[in-house]
């Protein structure tokens, strides 16, 4: 009996936070036919959006994994000074708020800011631009790659790699054939949740785009500009989308998570 | 490696305190101590810290669900747990807003209310728990169960003194992450509360105002507090496993 | 208290862990359950304990039927081969454990466990916790545990199988000397043959989920029921046929009628015995024990080929 009740409460906590919302907006999407929702989706200024969000994505991901995997290998393979300091500023990402961030790089890019001068000068311009909201994305995900290879690399151990050096292979031969594959399905995980955050991220980037429509406006910030334009089937419809591929992302997920955990 | 790290992180909130003290402590302090400013954060740690303690009670459930029960569609629910880490908070916030907004089918308008700020933070915070304890519950020996049970313990009595005690670790870890994560939060409440000033503002939204209007000054102030809060959940979380780790180094 | 397991059967999937078993286990004895893997004694305990519900059958504990009772309602102390220590309390409260569930008082609880630490040999280390003993230390707590509630039944699932081979006799030795003091009816599963030749009053021997014999170690011993006991209990050769026992086997050193032919492998003398093991013609094993003035009548070599007979047959039922 109790087992039902615990059942129960569980399941239906669920589905109020979680199910219930998201069926609503894919009700609400679909109600008047498919077409409205396409017209939405192809706009000129819609396309941008998620072109622009592809691209950061596409930018930020490999950023993040490479570096990801180096900091990880940092970590468990090599003593050095401030190694924990290290440690703290990769889980640091994950406690700060998306504002906070936008700001702090507002301040360093900004006209007025740390760099900003310089960059005027030379006429880059970070703010306002594609690369301010690449850095902020990449800003935001660093911690998922070195997360997910940190554990998996300490399981392994390094026996594996002394023993390719004592069979004469160099580092870079060491790191391609016996490293990169032991942590391979850690690495693809690390990849998916980056991905999925660097595609939903939404607050750093609000603050450092200016979110000017068609040019720096990614698909997050257009569900928000619709929403305001009172252009409600617009936000559903794009929200479908990126739950779509939030979706495709929880599927990839769930067929990964278990390869990562007996990898080890 | 170090440097690069050092750059990319420490200078932003390096950045941050700077811009935060360029008026002098007097203005900091104003910017901090302003009535909104306030009432952002109070409502922000009250909503939060709610948000933790509902989620330490159902996350510890639906763990306890997945791992003890078996149902038809178990697995389904098992992955639907992380769809708050890869929905963008914005889409969860409209979605939220579809069923409990003024356009809901089941007649429920909680929009622009508190009631809104704790759903929203309850979504996006909702796996925080159940996937720290949820690990933990799984490898949970039997036999401890099962050697209380023959002391006589019953089943509310071995949860009690024998399972949760080997839980409270990666529960308050969940907690923490929790609360670090609600804090934080912008994306999910800028629809679904209105963002009124007093009322359902919460500190991150009021920074945002504060840098639309362009007091870069103010906005960094509330920051470093917000800041400070990181912080001290990360180091207790440190703590915590630290601390919880101990019966098991001999 | 005299425990009763009667037609009790059990199966897990197309696994039939035990068929039909009964079996009377008389008030204030040491009771061995011993067998090879898979042949249901942990199950047949565990069934008795409470931990699992039989498919069919009854367990009646003095007297009254118990089948339908939770664990926590039997009043058994039960041991664990891998100790189920609860690792976030003291040694202090593992033991007080079924006390405080119990509600005594707490001068009640505080003397009887100083009392049990005593008893198991942990005294002073009351306030350290699991994680900080040995394997040794940490079973005699989970006996100390078990006991501290007064049990009417102390069931042992192994007690000694994760300890290694020097703390698991100290401990067998002490388990006998535990069991005089303290009196309370006990049972206990083990597949080491020594073990239960040596701890206990009665042993109830299981094959495949069947009883196969019960009695006293010196009945099984000397008069084993079937070849799968022979061979179980003590050594047991096979010559011409016939199983016979290392004292019974007769070692000559000319062909005699009945005597098979065999080379000798290895010879150990151990005090006023001499082992000696040979190969048969088709290689298989023979161990014979013979006594010393015999070994030293003999002259013995290795790689000798003598011939050996057995002095009493038993020859059991097909």
């Amino acid at each position: 009996m109790r087992k039902l009740g615990l059942r129960f409460v569980a399941l239906g906590y669920l589905a109020v936070i979680l199910v219930g919302p998201l069926s609503i907006v894919f009700w609400r999407t679909f109600e008047d036919g498919f077409a409205p929702a396409w017209d939405a989706l192809t706009t000129p200024e819609t396309l941008h959006a998620f072109k622009l969000t592809l691209i950061i994505t596409a930018i930020a991901v490999p950023v993040n994994t490479v570096f990801g995997i180096l900091a990880a290998l940092a970590i468990v393979r090599k003593k050095f000074p401030g190694k924990s300091v290290l440690n703290a500023f990769i889980d640091l990402p994950l406690a700060l708020s998306p504002v906070v961030v936008g700001l702090a790089l507002f301040l360093l890019y900004g006209r007025e800011g740390w760099f900003g001068g310089w960059l005027n000068e030379h006429g880059i311009q970070v703010l306002f631009a594609l690369p301010a909201m690449v850095i902020a994305t990449i800003f935001v995900s660093i911690p998922f790659v070195a997360r997910e290879v940190v554990p998996t690399l300490q399981e392994v151990g390094d026996e594996q790699e002394q023993a390719a050096r004592t069979l004469g292979a160099t580092g870079w031969q060491t790191f391609w054939r016996i490293t990169l594959p032991s942590i391979r399905w850690a690495v693809i995980y690390g990849v998916i949740l980056t991905t999925a955050r660097c595609l939903g991220e939404y607050g750093a980037v609000a603050v450092v785009s200016g979110r000017l429509q068609g040019q720096t406006e990614t698909a997050t910030l257009r569900v928000q500009e619709r929403y305001e334009s009172f252009d409600l089937a617009g936000a559903y419809a794009i929200s479908i989308v990126l739950a779509l591929l939030a979706i495709l992302v929880l599927v990839a997920m769930t067929v990964i998570r278990p390869r990562e955990e007996t990898a080890h | 490696m170090t440097t690069f790290l050092s750059l990319f992180v420490a200078l932003p909130i390096a950045a941050l305190v700077w811009e935060a003290s360029s008026e002098g402590t007097q203005s900091f302090w104003e910017a901090v101590s302003s009535p909104e400013a306030v009432a952002a954060l109070k409502l922000t740690l009250g909503t939060s810290f709610a948000v933790s303690l509902l989620n330490a009670v159902l996350g510890t459930i639906t763990a306890w669900v997945l791992v003890r029960d078996d149902f038809r569609g178990k697995s389904f629910v098992n992955a639907i747990i992380d769809l708050p880490f890869a929905l963008p908070t914005i889409v969860a916030g409209l979605t939220l807003l579809a069923l409990y907004g003024p356009t809901s089918p089941i007649g429920i308008n909680v929009a622009y209310t508190k009631t809104a700020i704790v759903l929203a933070l309850m979504f996006v915070t909702l796996p925080f728990v159940v996937r720290t304890v949820q690990p933990v519950l799984q490898e949970l020996d039997p036999e401890l169960e099962q050697a209380a049970h023959t002391l006589g313990a019953s089943q509310t009595t071995t949860f009690r003194r024998v399972i949760l005690p080997n839980l409270v670790p990666s529960l308050l870890s969940g907690v923490a992450l929790a609360f670090a994560k609600a804090v934080g939060e912008f994306g999910s409440l800028v629809i679904i509360t209105g963002n009124i000033p007093f009322q359902t503002e919460v500190s991150s939204v009021y920074i945002f105002g504060r840098i639309e209007s362009g007091d870069s000054a103010s906005a960094a102030a509330v920051s470093v507090v917000l800041l400070v809060i990181s912080f001290v959940t990360l180091l207790s979380i440190g703590a915590i496993r630290h601390v919880a780790t101990r019966h098991d180094r001999a | 208290m005299s425990i009763l397991v009667r037609n009790v059967s059990r199966s897990f999937g197309d696994f039939v862990a035990l068929d039909d078993v009964s079996l009377e286990v008389d008030s204030g004895s040491l009771t061995a359950l011993l067998g090879p893997s898979g042949s249901g004694k942990s199950t047949l305990l565990r069934i008795i304990a409470g931990l699992e519900r039989p498919d069919a059958g009854q367990i009646l504990l003095s007297g009254k039927d118990a089948t339908a009772l939770t664990p926590q309602k039997r009043n058994i102390g039960f041991v664990f081969q891998h100790y189920a220590a609860f690792k976030h309390m003291t040694v202090h409260d593992n033991i007080a454990f079924g006390l405080k569930v119990r509600k005594r008082p707490k001068a009640e609880i505080r003397n009887r466990v100083d009392e049990l630490l005593n008893l198991v040999q942990l005294e002073g280390l009351g306030n350290r916790y699991p994680s900080q003993l040995s394997g040794g230390q940490r079973q005699r707590m989970g006996l100390a545990r078990a006991l501290a509630p007064e049990p009417d039944v102390l069931l042992l699932d192994e007690p000694f199988g994760a300890l290694d081979a020097r703390v698991r006799a100290e401990l067998r030795e002490w388990l006998t000397r535990l069991h005089d003091v303290v009196h309370v009816t006990t049972v206990f599963v083990t597949h080491d043959q020594e073990e239960a030749m040596e701890v206990a009053d009665q042993i109830t021997l299981l094959n495949e989920g069947r009883v196969v014999q019960v009695g006293a170690p010196r009945q099984l011993y000397d008069e084993p029921e079937s070849e799968f006991v022979m061979r179980f209990i003590g050594d047991a050769s096979e010559i011409g046929g016939v199983l016979v026992r290392p004292r019974d086997v007769e070692l000559l050193q000319e062909p005699a009628s009945g005597a098979a032919e065999a080379m000798i492998v290895r010879m150990t003398v151990l005090g006023r015995d001499a082992k000696v093991e040979l190969h048969d013609s088709t290689g298989a094993e023979i161990v014979a024990v013979i006594t010393r003035e015999r070994f030293d009548e003999l002259d013995l070599w290795r790689g000798q080929t003598v011939w050996v007979r057995a002095r009493r047959k038993r020859v059991f039922a097909a």
